[in-house]
């Protein structure tokens, strides 16, 4: 395949911005779309030009670290991360756009690649539980009912990638937060903190200038692993449980 | 997942957390709209109702206006119990407007930049809740001074809605002004009434397809409602 590609090159975090324009050849439709882009930055290197940063890490679904907006999507056409997005999404000839995560919570590092660290201090606020350390406890110890142990793990399927932010028009993070509170929230071994963890989770993702939730459902559209958008109806629901239970 | 971060800023240090706070959180603002926004939207389901009492023609619809003034009584003095119910919801509209304003303007600031590769977002009612409840905002004042008192329309009579009804909806631009502000209440009320829902925490995977259907249904019950009498009066089936 031959293919157009309009990227966004930004030298650094203060300097300005602007899409570039790229010709890749010879593309298999087997590669994924990162394998693309290391073609096209092998080609730039050879020509001694600066190759297009982008993060990634894994390149098979599950660390959360690829971010990419093509043709207007966060993760691309299909609903998956941008390293199993494969070039037989495409047709030869295809012009592609290729952008950057755009939120204030999300400033651009370089090219490609954002800073998440906010997505970090969110988890750091609640997206924990206290436990003894040792040797694990037995695990008939603490009886979690089924559809409980379902709820959590649909919810702990999260990768913390922020293509939930990236597609929101309003760059919110409440799909990502409620995933994380949900997770811990319904098992016993987060029970603890339970009020705690949404009241500081939400209150982090606030002063770290995520917008407020008008539920487009756009987050839920982008999200690779299918966090479903009453996710967040079900963390609003922890939030006023917890403003009724916590004193401040 | 950040793999790189701003070396700059300290971004590494842990911080405590921000102060909690009910107000001055996205999630409790978005409660006090969907609160004052039920109630406005509980008005509307009593306010079409009595309107379609003009069906019934003048003395049973004036008769209606006049218990208006008189509902609490004996209890209540004259006017007291529409004196109440107005200050409600004017502190309903106002605490929904100052706190859409707010979310607004947060939500403008956490996405500047738009992406260069656009495209179609979200439904119609879901895209245009701001122009929509800008909309419905101008119409309630305009509503105030055309039937309440009775400002802007020409004709009118105190103590005589029916007539005052028959006389706006006799005129070009009230009819333009009522029906482009109903469609907008229907189209709000569509994506609004089931955001509320999900606000409060009562939305889930099961429900949200009873949820979609009563937003829908009250959408098109009242916006049909309302729309129905400057129709008639145009009609002249309510003259
Ligand atoms: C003063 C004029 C009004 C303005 C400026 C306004 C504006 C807004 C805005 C911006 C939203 C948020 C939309 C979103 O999250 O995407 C909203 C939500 C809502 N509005 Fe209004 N609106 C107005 C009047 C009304 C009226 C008269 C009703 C009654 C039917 C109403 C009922 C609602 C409801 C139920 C919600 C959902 C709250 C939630 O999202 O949790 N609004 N309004
Ligand atoms: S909720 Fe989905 S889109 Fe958002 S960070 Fe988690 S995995 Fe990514
Ligand atoms: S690189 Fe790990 S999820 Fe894509």
């Amino acid at each position: 395949m031959k293919l157009n590609l309009r990227v966004w090159r930004q030298r650094g975090a203060d300097a300005p911005g602007a899409m570039a324009t790229y010709e890749v050849d010879n593309i298999s439709a087997d590669m994924s779309f990162l394998e693309m882009l290391d073609t096209l930055n092998e080609e730039l290197i050879l020509r001694g030009e600066d190759p297009v940063a982008f993060d990634h890490d894994c390149r098979e679904g599950i660390c959360g670290a690829c971010s990419l907006v093509i043709n207007g999507d966060a993760h691309g056409p299909e609903r998956t991360t941008t390293c199993q997005l494969h070039m037989r999404s495409f047709a030869d000839g295809d012009t592609i756009d290729i952008e950057p995560w755009r939120a204030s919570a999300f400033p651009v590092i370089k090219d490609l690649v954002v800073d998440r660290s906010a997505f970090d201090r969110i988890i750091q606020a609640g997206g924990y539980i206290s436990a003894p350390t040792g040797a694990a406890p037995e695990a008939h110890a603490a009886p979690v009912p089924k559809p409980d142990a379902d709820f959590a793990f649909e919810h702990a399927e999260c990768i913390g990638c922020g293509a939930c932010v990236a597609a929101c028009p309003n760059g919110s993070a409440m799909l990502f937060t409620s995933a994380k509170v949900n997770h811990l929230n319904v098992l016993p071994q987060g029970a603890p903190e339970r009020e705690t963890r949404v009241l500081d989770m939400v209150a982090t993702m606030d002063a770290e200038g995520f917008g407020g939730c008008t539920l487009t459902g756009e987050c839920a559209t982008a999200c690779p692993k299918g966090i479903p958008l009453p996710s967040i109806a079900a963390m609003n629901r922890q939030w006023l449980r917890a403003n009724r239970k916590v004193r401040r | 997942m950040a793999l790189a971060t701003r070396t700059d800023n300290g971004s590494a240090v842990r911080k405590p957390p921000p102060k909690r706070s009910f107000w001055g959180s996205t999630v409790g603002k978005k409660v006090v709209m969907a609160v004052s926004g039920l109630l406005m939207l509980g008005y509307l389901v009593a306010h079409v109702m009595g309107n379609l009492k003009v069906f019934f023609g003048p003395a049973e619809f004036n008769e209606y206006g006049h218990w208006l003034r008189t509902m609490g009584a004996p209890v209540l003095h004259q006017e007291w119990a529409l004196w109440i119910v107005r200050v409600v919801l004017l502190a309903a509209v106002v605490a929904h407007a100052v706190s859409a304003y707010q979310l607004s303007k947060r939500d403008i600031k956490a996405r500047p930049k738009k992406y260069v590769h656009q495209r179609k977002r979200a439904s119609y009612a879901t895209r245009t809740m701001r122009w929509g409840g800008i909309i419905v905002a101008l119409f309630i004042v305009w509503h105030i001074l055309d039937l309440t008192t009775l400002t802007v329309n020409e004709n009118a009579q105190p103590g005589r809605p029916y007539e005052n009804v028959v006389a706006t909806f006799s005129t070009w631009y009230g009819n333009v002004i009522y029906i482009t502000a109903m469609l907008a209440i229907g189209l709000h009320i569509r994506h609004g009434f089931w955001s509320a829902a999900q606000t409060l925490g009562v939305g889930s995977a099961s429900r949200d397809r009873a949820l979609k259907a009563i937003a829908n249904g009250l959408a098109l019950v009242l916006t049909a409602g309302f729309i129905a009498v400057p129709v008639a009066v145009m009609t002249g089936v309510v003259s």
